[in-house]
């Protein structure tokens, strides 16, 4: 579904991504995780063609979308409306599959956006990036700003969006569980680099990852189980 | 009695002309955050080419449409070259349609001359609550209520409207859902030139233009949006008829020279009021 070979991200003289390579294949859920600056949004920001990229390959095969990170709604528009604009590029502006899918939106169709809560809202950021059909959901910071259990009911959707339409999603994710508790698969970055990849349960199960990026949160979720794997 | 009901009622048809120069500034504002004011300039110039097809002998009304395309081009053009690169300040964009009205003065002058022109309008008057009125005058203010009309239909229940309004309200999500906002901001200066010369072929015939009458249709124009926040349109538009009353009864009761006054008061006053009323808000 996406394959990224050596890819090179600058902005001005610094480097932001140094010749990074990850595989994302279809229906699969897989997180990008490392702390700030670690290069993380630049990554869905050059799939998603936003910013430039200095060299290597970025292949996609089908369209993505992206959910922003901090949301970006249009303020000023009712969520139905933005809804609607989500499909600019394809035309078919039926919200109806977002509204069985995530059955609060209806709700609150008529509701100005900048109105919302930020769970509200990145229902909507999520609803708006689905009505352009993608075949891959690039999601910026999906629990940023948001109580455990807004996140944990926004995960519980992306969960289902990911099992009853095998859309594939590559999620940045700060809060580390959260990312391993959603995603079968993870990469972890540091200063523009990828360090670790594998599955969740062997991430987070070694002690130096766990030391160096992850925190305490993980350490006492950590199976007991698999203790080693690079 | 009389000549205040004539105050009025001319007063309410100049004030629609404001308002349709003065919803040139809210289209594009709302797109691309550009105080555009090469809309007094687009006003001109649709005078000046009405003015020409029609002593050529192009029939009415097929000359005001050319003129009114023409200026829908022009400024489309202005357009290309306020928003020349991607990512350029508003404030930078500002200072480029100034430019851009300066140059067009210049060009007006060796097109056409430096003496007013006005093309002929529609012929009569109408008597209204007893006071006469030019026909050329009812109909600024019927096209002017169409073309408001029409407007808010496009930017509030059309899909490609609120695509407009979207690459304003967020840039960086219009991006993303594959809005092209650069395109947006052309295609609202295209509008905008749409609605400068509409006003434009409409207002002449009742007031002569010259290559200097840009300014004050500008400024009132502009005070007029102002009073909509360069946001709302129907408030642009009670803006243009406050301005256009106030302006005809100071004239009539006073000195005809102090309208471009009054439009600079209104815009000065609803200035700070706006800025005090946005200040209190970020307080909260």
């Amino acid at each position: 579904m996406l394959t990224i070979s050596d890819l090179v991200v600058r902005y001005g003289a610094a480097v932001a991504l140094d010749r990074v390579s990850l595989t994302v294949e279809r229906a699969e859920m897989v997180a990008l995780v490392g702390p700030n600056g670690a290069g993380k949004s630049s990554i869905v920001n050059a799939v998603s063609g936003v910013i430039p990229i200095a060299s290597g390959t970025i292949s996609l095969s089908g369209r993505a979308a992206q959910v922003p990170e901090g949301r970006h709604m249009f303020a000023d528009m009712t969520v139905e409306d933005n809804l609607r604009l989500g499909a600019w590029a394809v035309k078919d502006r039926d919200v109806a599959p977002i509204y069985d899918l995530l059955p609060d939106l209806a709700r609150l169709r008529k509701r100005l956006s900048g109105t919302l809560s930020g769970g509200q809202q990145q229902m909507v950021a999520v609803g708006r990036a689905l009505m352009a059909k993608p075949d891959l959901l690039l999601i910026d910071e999906l629990s940023l700003g948001l109580a455990p259990l807004v996140v944990a009911d926004l995960a519980a959707h992306l969960r289902a969006l990911n099992r009853e339409t095998g859309t594939t999603i590559l999620l940045i994710e700060q809060e580390v569980d959260l990312a391993f508790e959603l995603c079968e698969r993870a990469y972890v970055l540091e200063a523009g680099r990828i360090v670790a990849a594998g599955t969740s349960e062997q991430l987070r199960s070694d002690p130096s990852l766990r030391d160096a990026y992850f925190g305490r949160d993980v350490e006492a979720n950590a199976p007991s189980a698999p203790k080693e794997q690079r | 009695m009389n000549d205040f009901i004539v105050y009025v009622v001319s007063g309410l048809a100049i004030g629609c002309a404001f308002a349709l120069v003065g919803s040139g500034f809210v289209v594009v504002h709302r797109v691309t955050r550009v105080v555009n004011f090469t809309q007094g300039t687009l006003a001109v110039f649709a005078a000046m080419i009405s003015y020409s097809l029609l002593a050529k002998g192009v029939p009415h009304g097929l000359a005001e449409v050319i003129a009114v395309l023409a200026t829908g081009a022009i400024g489309l053009l202005f357009g290309l070259i306020a928003l020349s690169r991607r990512g350029t300040p508003p404030l930078i964009s500002l200072m480029i349609t100034l430019g851009l009205s300066i140059f067009s003065a210049a060009v007006i002058i060796l097109v056409w001359g430096q003496d007013p022109l006005s093309p002929p309008g529609l012929r009569g008057s109408l008597s209204i609550a007893g006071a006469t009125i030019e026909t050329q005058r009812l109909l600024v203010a019927v096209v002017a209520v169409v073309v408001f009309v029409g407007l808010w239909l496009f930017f509030d229940h059309s899909y490609a409207g609120k695509g407009l309004t979207a690459a304003a309200s967020n840039p960086r999500a219009a991006g993303l859902v594959g809005i092209n906002v650069r395109r947006m901001g052309l295609v609202s200066f295209a509008i905008a030139g749409v609605l400068g010369g509409i006003a434009g072929v409409l207002i002449s015939p009742s007031n002569a233009m010259s290559f200097s009458s840009d300014l004050p249709l500008a400024l009132s124009g502009f005070a007029a949006a102002v009073f909509g926040g360069l946001t709302s349109l129907w408030k642009t538009l009670i803006g243009g008829l406050v301005l256009g009353v106030a302006g005809q009864l100071v004239a009539g009761y006073l000195v005809g020279s102090y309208q471009t006054a009054i439009a600079l008061v209104m815009m000065l006053v609803l200035m700070i009021a706006r800025h005090r009323s946005l200040a209190v808000e970020e307080a909260k």
